[in-house]
């Protein structure tokens, strides 16, 4: 689905991303881990297309096209979702009329015609369910007032409203309680296919046990220094990363 | 896609004005210039009594003396007074019977500004009473209304067929003296609209004007009087679009509502004058004096969005006379560019329980200048008094400005007064979050701006609501910063 090759970016001259090469094919879950600072989100936001970043060096391909060439709001139509870390608030815009707009410009690229109202609110009470999200929430704006736990679960519920191809949840699990953290996992659950893929970025083992992930990726100093099968996790979680920092020191 | 100041430049060039074209209807003009003789041409064109043309004359002598305000936070080069056509009406030998009968070339120009006259009639139920260069050409519905007892007609009908109601009311809100540009306006007005609800009687229907200003050079002089007898209603919209233009055009129009005891009004506007090219050339001069003055138990709500004009100087009033009654403004402000705005409301409050809300959204995109200017006044007869003021600024550049000023002054002890104020720069982060869900550059800013106005728009009747995102959306494509 997706494949970064020796990526590099920097932010204000800065350089962030140090040649990151990762690959994560259809229907895969990939876990990146890692120390605060390491990159992570910054990941997430250059693939998204986010503006401050430069891209100095590498390649993206997804799922066939330069994902580097495309617009923020094209890679967002190519079926490329960033669940964000700190999601953010549109005071005035309610989540329904922000989600259609979003859907229809979303099938006009794709050269599908507008959804209708009937069958878009149909649509919104049948992924609210999947992310057992306060039907009173999607009318209500966009992120303003809702709580940590709310804006988190309503990210999930815009991903399952927009059905993306890459979905990349940046720290989803943070800040979710016992209860949502299940419904979140399970949403995600629910949206796995063999089409598409998705990309965890967490600090915490116990999401994976939830979301079972394919592969765990170490993002450390812009780079994945290690990757394995989900009991890298575990031992991450264990032992924590300074065996790691070591073990690159070393090189 | 963050913007450059380049890109942003190259993008509004290619943004001609929408409405910016002539329509080729002969004029039967007065000659350039002002003064008392132009007053009696203007009067004897339009057929007036006596008693019209000496309101007019004393107004003039009146405007003499006067001197243009100073004290808005605007610049401008004054209007040259002696080099503005006063009266410019479309030459038609007979007035309309019915809309057949209307020259094809004005429908056609009705039809570029997007409002089919028989569409609006059919669909909308919205009864057009349309103004073309100072003589309303058209008018509908009117025998419907006429049922109801209300009167629905432009300014000089008015002043012919019902001089009683017309000698009654006219100035009792904004006298001729009450500043320069409403005497001017007292002295040279050519047309308007004029509306009487009667007692008890609900208007069923949104009344609704269009203005244009159609002739090169033609200073537009409107006056407009609302009344609504005791226990009557009715919900009034105005609003415009103006042809490109080289030189500055002033208008300065005259807004006058009346509610008595139990009565309400609802004034609407969705204000679009020609604002100036890119480099602040040309554009309309808007200096606008509306207010209203509540009865008992009366309300008056103005709510307006204003996107056009080069300057734009209006300050929407209530003077809540009667006891326990309610003023309201709500009012969304857009300049970009070079426009200028100083714009705000004044509430009065002289009677006991009275209560007034202030909701102003101004929004500054490229060079602009947006000014809020709010007076609440509580006197000490007004025991009881409740006010609340909320003045949001969002700016679309680091070049433009907003600029709020509030004067409260409180006689009466017992008042309570609320004021908010807040300032925010349009946030990138919000701008990505849309970009990142699919949503375009220009799609987004329409929809942050539109949840920005939100409490002023839900104000606006349904098809005027729309029609004034569109006009957000128009007002500032490609405009962050
Ligand atoms: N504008 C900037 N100028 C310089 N450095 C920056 C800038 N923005 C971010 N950084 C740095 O980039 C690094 C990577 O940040 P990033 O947010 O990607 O980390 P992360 O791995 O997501 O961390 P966390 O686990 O805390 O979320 C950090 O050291 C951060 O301070
Ligand atoms: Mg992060």
């Amino acid at each position: 689905m997706i494949t970064i090759k020796n990526l590099h970016a920097s932010i204000d001259g800065k350089e962030i991303l140090k040649g990151l090469t990762l690959e994560v094919p259809a229907g895969q879950v990939h876990a990146i881990m890692g120390p605060n600072g390491a990159g992570k989100s910054t990941l997430a936001s250059v693939l998204a297309g986010r503006e401050d970043y430069e891209v100095t060096e590498g390649s993206v391909d997804f799922d066939g096209v330069d994902l580097l060439e495309l617009s923020t709001e094209d890679r967002a139509r190519e079926g490329m979702f960033l669940a964000f870390q700190y999601p953010v608030e549109i005071p005035g815009v309610s989540n329904v009329n922000f989600l259609r707009t979003a859907l229809n410009e979303i099938r006009e690229y794709r050269g599908k015609e507008a959804i209708s109202a009937k069958d878009f609110m149909a649509m919104v009470r049948e992924k609210s369910a999947i992310v057992e999200l306060d039907p009173k929430l999607a009318s209500r704006a966009v992120n303003e007032g809702f709580s940590g736990g709310e804006k988190k679960r309503n990210e999930i519920f815009q991903m399952a409203m927009l059905e993306p191809k890459l979905a990349i949840l940046d720290e989803t699990d943070s800040g979710l309680d016992i209860d949502a953290l299940r419904i979140v996992a399970n949403g995600v659950n629910k949206l796995r296919s063999e089409k598409n893929a998705t990309i965890v970025i967490t600090h915490y083992q116990r999401l994976l046990d939830y979301i079972i992930p394919d592969v765990v990726h170490v993002l450390y100093n812009g780079r994945i220094v290690k990757s394995g099968p989900k009991e890298l996790a575990l031992e991450l979680e264990e032992k924590g990363y300074d065996w790691i920092k070591a073990e690159q020191e070393a090189k | 896609m963050g913007y450059t100041e380049n890109e942003l430049a190259k993008d509004l060039e290619n943004q001609e004005y929408k409405f910016g074209f002539v329509t080729n209807i002969e004029s039967d003009k007065a000659p350039k210039g002002l003064n008392e003789g132009i007053i009696r041409f203007i009067s004897a064109k339009k057929e007036e009594p006596e008693w019209m043309l000496d309101f007019r004359l004393k107004a003039f002598v009146l405007w003499k003396e006067m001197t243009e305000p100073e004290w808005a936070h605007v610049h401008y080069e004054k209007p040259h007074f002696q080099d503005i056509t006063y009266y410019s009406a479309p030459k038609q030998s007979k007035k309309y019977e019915s809309w057949d009968d209307v020259d094809p070339e004005m429908k056609e120009t009705m039809a570029k500004l997007g409002i089919s006259m028989e569409e609006q009639q059919r669909l909308t139920g919205v009864a057009v009473d349309f103004v073309m260069d100072s003589v309303s050409v058209a008018t509908s519905f009117k025998s419907k209304l006429a049922e109801l007892g209300i009167i629905f007609c432009s300014f000089s009908e008015a002043v012919k067929d019902h001089p009683e109601l017309v000698r009654k009311y006219m100035g009792s809100v904004v006298p001729v003296t009450d500043n320069f540009y409403a005497a001017l306006n007292s002295a040279v007005f050519t047309d308007g609209s004029f509306c009487y609800i009667p007692k008890g009687v609900r208007c069923p229907m949104e009344l609704s004007t269009y203005f244009r200003i159609n002739e090169g050079g033609t200073g537009q002089f409107e006056r407009t009087l609302v009344v609504a007898d005791q226990g009557a209603y009715v919900s009034y919209l105005e609003g415009c679009t103006a042809p490109q233009r080289d030189e500055n055009q002033l208008h300065a129009a005259v807004v006058e509502l009346i509610a008595l005891d139990d009565a309400e009004i609802k004034y609407s506007t969705v204000q679009n004058w020609y604002p100036g090219d890119k480099e602040g050339k040309g554009g309309i001069y808007n200096f606008v004096t509306k207010r209203g003055v509540c009865e008992r138990n009366a309300k008056i709500a103005w709510t307006q969005v204003e996107t056009g004009s080069a300057v734009t100087w209006k300050y929407p009033s209530c003077v809540l006379k009667g006891d326990n009654s309610i003023g309201e403004f709500y009012s969304v402000a857009v300049t970009n560019n070079y426009q200028q705005a100083d714009t705000g409301t004044k509430m009065i409050h002289l009677g006991k329980n009275t209560k007034s809300t202030i909701i102003s959204k101004g929004i500054s995109a490229g060079k602009s200048q947006n000014s809020y200017r709010g007076l609440v006044q509580i006197h000490k007869s007004a025991d009881n008094a409740r006010n609340f003021s909320q003045c949001d600024s969002l700016l679309m550049t680091d070049e433009c400005g907003a600029h709020t000023f509030p004067y409260i002054e409180c006689k009466n002890s017992s008042a309570k007064i609320e004021h908010e104020a807040t300032t925010s720069k349009i946030g990138e982060d919000q701008i990505f979050y849309c970009l990142q869900r699919g949503i375009s550059e220009e799609k987004a800013i329409s929809l942050i701006v539109n949840g920005y106005c939100k409490e002023v728009l839900n104000q606006l009747p349904m098809e005027f609501a729309v029609e004034a995102q569109k006009l957000l959306a128009i007002s500032l494509e490609g405009s962050v910063g």
